[in-house]
């Protein structure tokens, strides 16, 4: 037991040490680490948005309607004459919430999932990938308006619906690295040794699925935004007035002659926060060499 | 390669059935009282008693899921709800169209794809292909509504070549839709043409590195010669496999697209749907897209099998 104890004292730095070197890894290559600035800054913007906004999202200044991008107004005014700019601000904590939490949801209910079924095998484990390879005949997109038509669009909904849809994807990844980690030795070994079922979930075999879920996560992040922002523009997700990008850029679309600011100011922020995760997932493959049959 | 076929074959059907049985919980046991849902708020008493006796709803979930099978086997699809008319033809109208913007869609976007992924596959790592690299990267970061106002401000309004919205006659014949085809179909060829080309390149980087391409290098074959005769033929078969994936982003590409240009396919009909709540409609729509991409897929993997010799002649 004593043994059990003081390795893992030792797991514990040389893991952060792993991280640290991942992390300049990332920052050593011009591409990711303007994708990891991208990140950092979205981030930051969606903690202090609300501090940092000089209008609120649905303040409607007086007399000033349709107003061309200026320093009162960097983004312009919308048709409604509320400022672009404030309300691109908070929209960047919606996408954060949404889609991250969504993720996050998938991330850790697929995790456990995909450790279970993978490290019990068996029926359960046949039932469940069964059960999973059918949600995945339905393409995500489809997945996700069949729920939401039959939820009704809200903002909740948009949250349940990435967190159901994502979750069969990572749990499969999270799968296939168990299965090949669950016959190795220290594995063979630490269970030979009598050590409780969720120790060997979590303290054996969890670690090496580390990899693979950070670049699943990150790839699942950028589609989220994506999602997010595409059912905002259809009018099934995230209702108005909220600032969510996607919205906006449907309410900016149908005004598109008076106001084209209105419209490119969301579309662009879209772009750049989904092209900055891509490009750090895009990297974290290369780096933590994610093997061909994982990636997608 | 029969009993390849009969059990692929077999496992769709599976795979339909469970499929199946989900779309019938989402959409008639997950949003509780579904006449209720499908009238709305303000219906009477009397109307959501006859939806409900339409629709079976007091019946057990068993035997209701199974009164529905039966419908959309035999053709009876029921009403649709906010439009009051028979969904089958308004369905197979709209799919129709769809198929006519899938079609231009992939004939624009695979030759392109390969193409391009061909290239940076030979040349990895110099201008050619971080060129490729950062403007796929791009492009898959661009959701296609945006793409889609980008093109329509660019090609619609900037130069007037096509029409900014794709409102066709609803029977217009294929030629004569055409030129509302070509904005929509690029839109959706974009995102297409990224990850097709990725999966592409990487496959031919693979299979330069393989022994067999410098054992004919070294007898003496030329260049183009390993390259066309060997690496491009087993470089490009798992790209059939690619084709029937990139079926699954071509649906939902073409929801978002058909929106953006009004296009009257299935795509804007299933968002009408889905605002509405119209669940009868969503049933229709979800089950013949699962149709169709469960068969797309059984085809790809029939030609993989096919020009595939291990799967061809192995039994």
């Amino acid at each position: 037991m004593g043994e059990v104890a003081s390795q893992q004292v030792d797991a514990q730095p040389a893991r952060t040490g792993r991280l640290l070197r991942v992390l300049k890894q990332l920052l050593r290559d011009p591409a990711s680490a303007l994708g990891s600035a991208i990140f950092v800054i979205f981030f930051i913007v969606a903690l202090i948005g609300p501090w940092i906004a000089p209008y609120g999202a649905n303040e409607q200044i007086p007399g000033s309607a349709r107003q061309a991008p200026s320093i009162e107004h960097p983004f312009g005014t919308d048709i409604l004459g509320r400022d672009v700019f404030s309300r691109v601000l908070l929209g960047a904590r919606d996408v954060l919430t949404l889609a991250g939490v969504g993720t996050l949801v998938a991330v850790i209910a697929g995790t456990i999932i995909g450790l279970v079924s993978g490290y019990q095998g068996g029926w359960l484990d046949e039932v469940i990938m069964r059960l999973f390879d059918s949600l995945l005949a339905l393409p995500a997109f489809l997945l996700a308006l069949l729920l939401l038509g039959s939820l009704g669009p809200s903002r909740n909904s948009v949250l349940l619906v990435i967190a159901v849809v994502y979750t069969p994807i990572v749990a499969r990844v999270i799968r296939s690295v168990v299965l090949g980690v669950k016959t190795r030795g220290y594995v063979e070994a630490a269970r030979v040794q009598g050590e409780t079922y969720p120790h060997m979930l979590f303290r054996e075999i969890f670690p090496s699925t580390l990899p693979a879920l950070a670049v699943e996560a990150a790839l699942r992040f950028s589609y989220a935004i994506f999602l997010v922002a595409s059912l905002g523009f259809l009018g099934v997700g995230v209702q108005p007035p909220s600032p969510d990008w996607g919205l906006m850029v449907q309410e900016g679309r149908a005004n598109v002659t008076q106001t084209p600011w209105a419209l490119i100011a969301p579309a662009a922020a879209i772009a750049i926060v989904v092209i900055g995760v891509n490009l750090v997932s895009d990297r974290l493959k290369s780096i933590l060499q994610i093997p061909a049959e994982l990636r997608r | 390669m029969w009993r390849y076929f009969l059990r692929r074959l077999g496992f769709l059907l599976l795979t339909l059935v469970v499929t199946s049985i989900i779309i019938f919980l989402v959409t008639r046991w997950l949003p509780g009282d579904v006449a209720r849902v499908i009238l709305g708020r303000e219906a009477g008493e009397a109307a959501v008693a006859q939806v409900r006796e339409e629709l079976g709803l007091d019946d057990p979930l068993p035997v209701q899921y199974v009164d529905w099978v039966r419908g959309f086997v035999v053709g009876e699809w029921g009403l649709s709800y906010s439009t009051r008319t028979e969904i089958l033809p308004l369905v197979t109208q709209r799919l129709r169209n769809s198929l006519m913007l899938a079609v231009v869609t992939l004939v624009l976007a695979v030759p392109l794809a390969v193409g391009l992924g061909v290239l940076a596959g030979l040349n990895e790592d110099r201008w050619v292909d971080s060129l490729i690299s950062v403007a796929s990267l791009s492009v898959v970061g661009l959701p296609e509504f945006v793409t889609g106002l980008i093109l329509i401000q660019v090609f619609a309004f900037g130069f007037g070549l096509f029409p900014a919205t794709s409102l066709i006659s609803p029977d217009a014949g294929f030629f004569e839709a055409l030129p509302s085809l070509i904005l929509p179909a690029v839109t959706a060829m974009l995102v297409l043409l990224a990850y097709i080309a990725r999966l592409v390149r990487s496959g031919v980087i693979e299979e330069l590195k393989q022994p067999y391409v410098r054992t004919a290098a070294l007898k003496g074959l030329p260049y183009r010669t390993v390259v066309v005769r060997h690496v491009l033929r087993n470089a490009l078969l798992p790209a059939v496999t690619v084709l029937a994936i990139s079926i699954g982003w071509l649906v939902s590409g073409l929801i978002v697209v058909e929106n953006v240009f009004n296009y009257p396919g299935m795509g804007r009909l299933f968002i009408f749907a889905v605002d509405r709540r119209d669940l009868p409609l969503i049933q229709a729509l979800t089950m013949v897209t699962v149709l169709i991409f469960a068969f797309a897929n059984l085809l790809a993997d029939m030609a993989y099998a096919l020009l595939n010799p291990q799967i061809r002649l192995g039994e």
